[in-house]
């Protein structure tokens, strides 16, 4: 049957491509998002007048023009994005020559693995609303192919029944068909780009680009309630090493095994990560938990085994009061005191005065936080470029910086004045959504403060930025930057019905992350754990769900074949007539015709007579009569029901 | 016991019953009967089944649970639609109508009815025999009628080969498919050659001794005209004058008396070529309006006109049987 497809299926399908690809327009090389815009109006305009397609050789030059294009735009043929461009390129040009049903049905089932594609990028609740859209009008052009000469409305209303009554085996293959953990082999190395997430190194600059951003980094769900706000310290990475312009981890040698003395009892609660690529993951101070596939350094710093690339939740306990010992060896507290030479002299010579004044560490970090409360330092998230003296140039000069130049110039001090100070990014703060009770810390809330080693008292947290700005950490970002300054949208505090909204949305969002996104291995072992079958393996997954998709199936033919059964509701009604007056010895012959039966009966029964009439006048007229009506049907049983013989 | 009349009631033991034994027509309506409906998946079903293996692949590689969500809607609407496709064939009603003999050379025009008594559309029923194929949509409660053209190359009876009715309906991926063979037959006439007639053999009456000049025949009187006169008798002069059209009638059963007879036609065709001239003379001398007979070895049939008259020596020619001895 290779016949043309049909005109309004094909359209159908133009617009079905169209929706799949419409996700991929901003990340695909404009040249092919125009190509295959041409592509698509020019089929779509040859099947509306019969204008000729193009001729095959233009296709050929078309492959090799395309291939050549994607090959110098992406350097490459293979990964995820050249991967997809290349799937949009060839299947517009597939579209090209599309000109039986058979290359229809094949560009078809090519669009269903584009829709996949968007989920590489993005699998939030509007890509998945739109895919459900681009499948719909997909199936509907597929059904059209099948079924032409109907009108196209039909092919919608006949796709959305099928993917309605296929929701009940999607479901049961989503929770049983049995979970491996990807990757099943090497991913293409750009398959993480663009996920934001703390840096490695601490630059003046870096961090405040990050604030900007109203992207989630992590959720937490706090098994009681929430702490107050200055407990919320969510330690990331380190920093060790100071070359007078960034601050980095270092190649400080550190046991693998974070010791501290806790105090108070321990703070329970989940954190749910949001891909950032990097091997941090994030826990109150301090952390007294390792996640599964983690480890943890003596600077109590969590690091997943890989990467983080996809939504993590790990269970998380800390203690909020401590006594942190973890790093005091020798070596690691003269990497404490490290600092190059001939940078920052006005800083240098003030931290030396500090030491020369002071009898011990506690007094230099006294007089220390002191000078940061009255230098007149203010908080900026667009703060003055610095020289290659940075810390002189902000604390003397410019004197507005960000959480970054606070504690990159309070370590520096410090370490000056002989104390061993390291330097800790993360996050700080948090917001409690009132609708599902989750504290959301977005990369907005990123921070950076200071560790001291006071000997005895072991690592102190000392936040500079906190000593300046008092309200960046009582109050968050939006009460710490002057009014004027741009803000990340959602933060700004003027727009509570917005705000309103967002916590809803991010509510649904999270729900959408926690239990569809979220539904790992780990999520389906717990759901056969319920199930009462704590040691599934693949095989009695498998089971399961052949037998409950199989169950599903037959019940779902049963009742759609059952229904389909002629007729009918008057023959059975007619049936159980007959089977009556047989039990009252009045056996219906079966070349008797209802009105030879009636006759027969009525002589037999008078006393049911006007019963016997009525049953069998409806049941002609129901069986036989031009337009039977449907209630008659329920009136003929009534009848047989009440029938006394 | 119970389990062997399980089987006889089974898909595969009827599947199995096609090819063991010779299927015979079945007289009436035919019920597509759920254990005489097969279904398979179609070859685009096998590619949509590799294309989800695919895309489950890609799902598992990527961690993409919507990936996963996706993929299993796709495979559960598959699924679904193969009870759909099974659906829409069954429990419909097939049986053949009347058809009409046609010549040979022609399309024999098998009219199939399809009946649907339930509430739901049946749509792309899709039939096939002996290579030819045709569709219909049959309304909810209604039947529709597909016409089968089957061409003909010999005379004789024919008798509408086994019928496939199948469906595809409503994606593609699955084929269900039954076979019926409705008790219809039709008779081929053999293909009528265009020779001239033959001179007409006026055989004067017995009986009567009634010789009243050959060739002309004793003018009766005047009836009026009906369709299948000959335009020979027709009473031209009347109808210059613009009366209305009237037929001349003769009388002498000897006239114009036009026998076809097999024995006749030179020995230099065979036998098809000599049914095939009888069945263009039949058509000729039917046209003409002659009162025609027909010899065939082995049966007469006597002079007359009309169309009933017309079918009945085609069918003589049609159904003809040498006999070895006759040449």
């Amino acid at each position: 049957m290779n016949l043309a497809p049909a005109l309004a299926s094909l359209l159908v399908l133009c617009a079905g491509i169209m929706l799949a690809a419409a996700p991929h327009i901003p990340r695909l090389p404009s040249w092919v998002s125009a190509l295959a815009l041409a592509a698509v109006v020019w089929r779509a305009w040859a099947a509306w007048r019969g204008e000729p397609m193009p001729r095959r050789w233009l296709l050929y030059v078309l492959v090799i023009f395309g291939v050549a294009g994607v090959l110098v735009t992406h350097r490459t043929l293979f990964g995820r994005d050249a991967g997809v461009t290349m799937l949009v390129l060839f299947l517009a040009l597939k579209l090209l020559e599309t000109r039986t049903q058979r290359d229809a049905i094949i560009v078809t089932f090519l669009c269903y693995f584009l829709a996949l594609t968007s989920f590489f990028y993005s699998q939030s609740i509007q890509v998945a609303g739109l895919m459900l859209v681009t499948v719909l009008v997909l199936t509907a052009a597929l059904i059209g192919f099948n079924a032409p000469g109907r009108p196209p409305l039909a092919y919608f209303r006949t796709a959305g029944v099928l993917l309605a009554q296929g929701l009940p085996v999607m479901l049961l293959l989503f929770l049983f068909f049995p979970r491996v953990q990807g990757p099943l082999w090497g991913m293409p190395t750009d398959a993480y780009a663009g996920m934001t997430g703390l840096s490695d190194s601490m630059t003046p600059g870096a961090i405040s680009s990050l604030s900007q951003s109203d992207a989630i980094a992590f959720r937490v769900h706090f098994d009681d309630e929430p702490p107050h706000k200055k407990f919320l310290y969510w330690r990331g990475p380190v920093f060790w090493d100071f070359d007078g312009h960034s601050w980095v981890r270092g190649n400080l040698p550190l046991p693998r095994q974070a010791e501290f003395v806790p105090d108070g009892p321990p703070l329970t609660y989940t954190v749910t990560v949001e891909p950032h690529n990097r091997r941090w993951l994030f826990a109150i101070d301090l952390p007294s938990l390792v996640p599964p596939n983690a480890n943890v350094t003596a600077d109590y710093e969590l690091r997943s085994r890989v990467p983080v690339r996809t939504r993590t939740r790990y269970a998380m306990s800390s203690f909020l009061t401590y006594r942190a010992t973890g790093g005091d060896s020798d070596e690691a507290l003269q990497a404490a005191l490290r600092l190059p030479t001939g940078f920052n002299p006005k800083a240098t010579a003030l931290a030396r005065q500090w030491a020369r004044e002071s009898n011990n560490p506690q007094e230099i970090l006294v007089r220390g936080i002191e000078f940061f409360r009255h230098a007149g330092l203010g908080y900026t998230l667009m703060p003055p470029p610095l020289g290659r003296n940075s810390v002189d140039d902000f604390l003397f000069g410019t004197k507005r910086g960000f959480c970054e130049h606070f504690s990159s110039a309070f370590a520096y001090m410090m370490r000056a004045a002989g104390v061993p100070t390291r330097v800790v990014t993360g996050y700080q703060g948090g917001e409690v959504n009132p609708v599902d009770g989750y504290l959301v810390v977005r990369q907005a809330d990123a921070h950076a403060w200071t560790e001291v080693w006071l000997g005895e008292r072991g690592w102190v947290r000392v936040d500079p930025t906190a000593a300046a700005v008092p309200l960046r950490v009582e109050s968050g970002l939006a009460a710490a930057v002057p009014a004027e300054e741009p803000l990340p949208f959602l933060v700004r505090p003027d727009l509570t019905w917005l705000r309103a909204l967002r916590f809803n949305w991010e509510a649904l969002a999270n729900y959408w992350n926690q239990w569809v996104l979220g539904y790992n291995p780990e999520r389906q072992r717990g759901l056969f754990n319920r199930l009462g079958m704590p040691e599934a393996n693949w095989q009695a997954m498998a089971q399961v769900l052949f037998w409950t998709v199989g169950a599903v199936v037959a019940a779902f033919a049963f009742w759609l074949l059952r229904r389909a059964r002629p007729g009918d509701a008057a023959q059975a009604a007619w049936i159980k007539f007959c089977a009556k007056l047989a039990r009252r010895g009045t056996l219906r012959s079966p070349s008797e015709g209802p009105q030879a039966f009636r006759a027969r009966a009525v002589r037999l029964h008078p006393a049911a007579a006007r019963s016997i009439d009525a049953i069998t006048a409806l049941y002609i007229d129901l069986r036989y009569g031009p337009e039977p009506d449907r209630g008659g049907v329920a009136r003929l049983r009534a009848l047989v029901r009440e029938l006394r013989i | 016991m119970a389990l062997d009349r399980l089987l006889r009631h089974s898909q595969a033991w009827q599947f199995w019953q096609l090819f063991t034994s010779r299927a015979r027509p079945e007289p009436g309506a035919i019920f597509l009967a759920q254990r005489r409906v097969y279904i398979l998946p179609t070859r685009h079903g096998v590619t949509f089944g590799v294309a989800l293996l695919l895309m489950l692949i890609g799902s598992i590689n990527y961690g993409l649970s919507l990936g996963y969500v996706l993929t299993f809607l796709l495979a559960g609407m598959g699924l679904v639609s193969m009870v759909h496709t099974y659906r829409n064939l069954a429990h419909l009603y097939v049986s053949a109508g009347r058809v009409e003999p046609v010549f040979a050379g022609e399309m024999a025009l098998f009219p199939i009815h399809i009946e649907n008594r339930h509430d739901f559309e049946r749509v792309a029923i899709c039939l096939s025999a002996s290579d030819v194929t045709t569709k219909c949509d049959v309304n909810r409660r209604a039947t529709a009628v597909a016409t089968l053209g089957i061409p003909t190359a010999r005379r004789g009876r024919l008798s509408l080969p086994r019928v496939t009715v199948e469906t595809r309906y409503p994606v593609g991926l699955f084929r269900a498919w039954s076979y019926v063979q409705p008790d219809v037959e039709t008779l081929v006439y053999p293909r009528p050659d265009n020779a001239q007639l033959p001179p007409a053999q006026l055989i004067p009456d017995t009986g009567a001794a009634l010789s009243a000049g050959i060739g002309t025949d004793d003018f009766a009187g005047l009836r009026p005209y009906q369709p299948t006169d000959s335009p020979r008798h027709i009473a031209w002069k009347s109808v210059a004058h613009g009366n209305d059209v009237l037929t001349k009638v003769f009388a002498g059963r000897g006239a114009e008396e036009l026998w076809l007879d097999y024995a006749d036609l030179l020995d230099g065709l065979d036998v098809e070529q000599r049914l095939s001239r009888l069945a263009g003379w039949v058509l000729l001398a039917e046209r003409e309006g002659y009162a025609y007979g027909m010899l065939l070895p082995g049966k007469t049939i006597r002079p007359a006109h009309g169309p009933a008259h017309r079918d009945e020596c085609l069918k003589a020619l049609a159904l003809y049987e040498p006999r070895p001895s006759a040449r």
